[in-house]
């Protein structure tokens, strides 16, 4: 059947006006062949296999993007976990292989290499402890890798070891870029529940379960959704699930088609299609403002929970129908700093670091790019991540904290990081510490709805 | 082989729009399947669908198009007509 005049405007439409974009398209590469006991060899392999396997990601893309008039924001690449590399390695020889990596991304001309990580939710093997040693100097050295540890899973339980020592890494982070915002917070995911094919960063890396090189796709459309949701201003909310449900299924089809379309001339192996409302900073690319239009006067009042429940399932539903392979993390990202939504909410008061956590219990997530006070303690830190850890754990669902205590700066007060990040209004953390739940360390065990094999 | 494009073309209204989208199509030998236009408030909207014949050609035709974008005030953008099949058909 031929495509209609209506359809073909709606398509420009949501490309022209409503920031329908392939958010980014990600590059798979496991680094486990270039393991070499010269660790100087080991460099040079990483560097050579990116920059070998990743050549022709960014023209591909570009030419890709320009053929079908959607445009692909991102260009990026996951690696399989560095620690499994660094098993023989020195703090400050963890610290050159981010460089290296750093060094990778920057001759592709990607903006983001996501797989400095370190899976240690149940034990830290000694790769995973250098690498976790030399995060914050890893992090503040470097402008493009991004980092994500995994402290707990369903199956696993939390280790509450590697959440306190995350408490210390971050504060270091912070510290170590305190001149620039501390935004070297921003490249570190921790994470509950990780999965292995996220396109998305901070938290991309490439699994264990995952092939040689594998392109998977990132596609987004707050924007296109809120602009569906406001042709329907009376609707009831089941019609308002099928808005979003259709919307969604359009995009990812988009997605899908590029994605492969790329994967094909790259001749890497199309790996998932993750459908996330993630927001940007331009005017109405908001996930705040789609809870808004269902209904609520400002993001983050009573209400708010239920809305992002029935929008995050009705973008899975949509984008299950659409792709054959979704994975990543599909659903909505609530990233404070890169919604507008989300910002204004915080600044009228409407929205608070209790209701954030309440809102991961249902969206794709967790707590992301907030800023905290500078004054925030490592114990402080490792609580926050331990309790959305919680949350991920009980409720068999990813969820991650990228927080960033800003140094210097009070609760009230606003930071800018700039570019995607965005800005931030400061929250502050309760005043009551949790040194002691810290302190206690070892593991919290794997609650009984796991096991099930 | 037939390979299909959506070219779209938006702008104000006025004298000889198509005449000069179309020519740069047959100086490029290119062949129009389907032309539909409408013209609201002043408003000019374009859609032709054509046979590109293959995807190397479409970087070239977006050169074309430019002078004639800048010329008339209009906005013109050649699309391969899968992502339309993708988006709106099962």
């Amino acid at each position: 059947m031929p495509i209609g005049f209506t359809e073909i405007q709606e398509t420009i439409r949501m490309v022209e006006m409503e920031h329908l974009d392939i958010r980014t398209v990600t590059m798979g590469i496991s680094l486990r062949d270039c393991a070499d006991h010269d660790f100087d060899k080991l460099k040079d392999n990483v560097y050579q296999k990116v920059t070998s396997c990743a050549k022709d990601l960014t023209a591909t893309a570009n030419q890709v993007a320009q053929e079908y008039g959607v445009p692909i924001i991102n260009k990026r690449i996951a690696i399989s976990p560095a620690a499994e590399l660094l098993g023989h390695a020195t703090k400050k020889q963890a610290i050159e292989l981010a460089m290296t990596l750093d060094k990778a991304a920057q001759s592709l001309g990607v903006d983001f290499i996501g797989g400095f990580s370190a899976l240690v939710h149940k034990g830290i093997s000694k790769g995973d402890h250098v690498l976790l040693e030399a995060l914050p100097e890893a992090l503040s050295q470097t402008e493009r890798v991004c980092a994500s540890i995994s402290v707990a899973t369903t199956r696993t339980g939390i280790n509450m070891d590697a959440v306190a020592q995350l408490g210390h890494i971050i504060q270091q982070t912070a510290n170590l870029t305190k001149d620039n915002n501390s935004i070297g917070c921003a490249k570190l995911v921790v994470f509950c529940n990780p999965v292995e094919d996220n396109p998305f960063m901070a938290g991309a890396f490439h699994g264990a379960g995952e092939g040689e090189t594998v392109l998977s796709v990132g596609v987004s459309g707050p924007g296109v959704v809120l602009h569906a949701l406001k042709r329907y201003p009376d609707a009831d909310l089941g019609e308002v699930a099928d808005v979003i449900k259709n919307t969604a299924f359009k995009i990812t089809r988009a997605g899908e088609l590029i994605g492969r379309v790329v994967a094909e001339r790259l001749q890497v192996p199309f790996g998932i299609m993750d459908l996330s409302l993630a927001p940007t900073n331009a005017l109405n690319d908001s996930v705040a403002e789609i809870l808004e239009e269902i209904g609520l006067e400002r993001v983050g009042t009573h209400g708010t929970i239920a809305a992002l429940a029935l929008m995050n399932d009705a973008v899975k539903k949509g984008g299950a129908m659409a792709s054959s392979y979704v994975g990543g993390l599909s659903g909505a990202f609530i990233p404070v700093s890169e919604d507008n939504g989300m910002i204004r909410a915080i600044e009228d008061g409407a929205l608070n670091l209790s209701k954030l956590e309440a809102m991961t219990c249902v969206c794709s997530v967790g707590l992301d790019m907030i800023a905290l006070e500078g004054t925030a303690s490592p114990a402080t830190l490792a609580a926050i991540i331990a309790d959305e850890a919680a949350i991920g754990m009980i409720n068999k669902k990813t969820t991650a904290v990228r927080i960033i205590p800003v140094i210097g700066k009070k609760a009230g007060e606003t930071v800018e990081f700039g570019g995607l990040l965005g800005r931030a209004p400061i929250i502050g953390v309760n005043p009551f510490h949790s040194d002691k739940l810290i302190q206690r360390g070892g593991r919290i065990p794997a609650p009984l709805q796991s096991l099930i094999n | 082989m037939q390979k299909r494009a959506v070219v779209s073309v938006v702008g104000k209204d006025q004298v000889g729009i198509i005449s000069k989208v179309t020519t740069v199509l047959s100086d490029n030998k290119m062949n129009i399947l389907d032309i539909s236009q409408t013209i609201l408030q002043d408003f000019f909207t374009m859609i032709m669908i054509i046979d590109i014949k293959d995807t190397t050609n479409l970087k070239h035709l977006q050169e074309q198009f430019k002078p004639v974008e800048n010329e008339l005030g209009l906005k013109i953008s050649i699309q391969l007509e899968d992502v339309f099949q993708a988006m709106h058909r099962v």
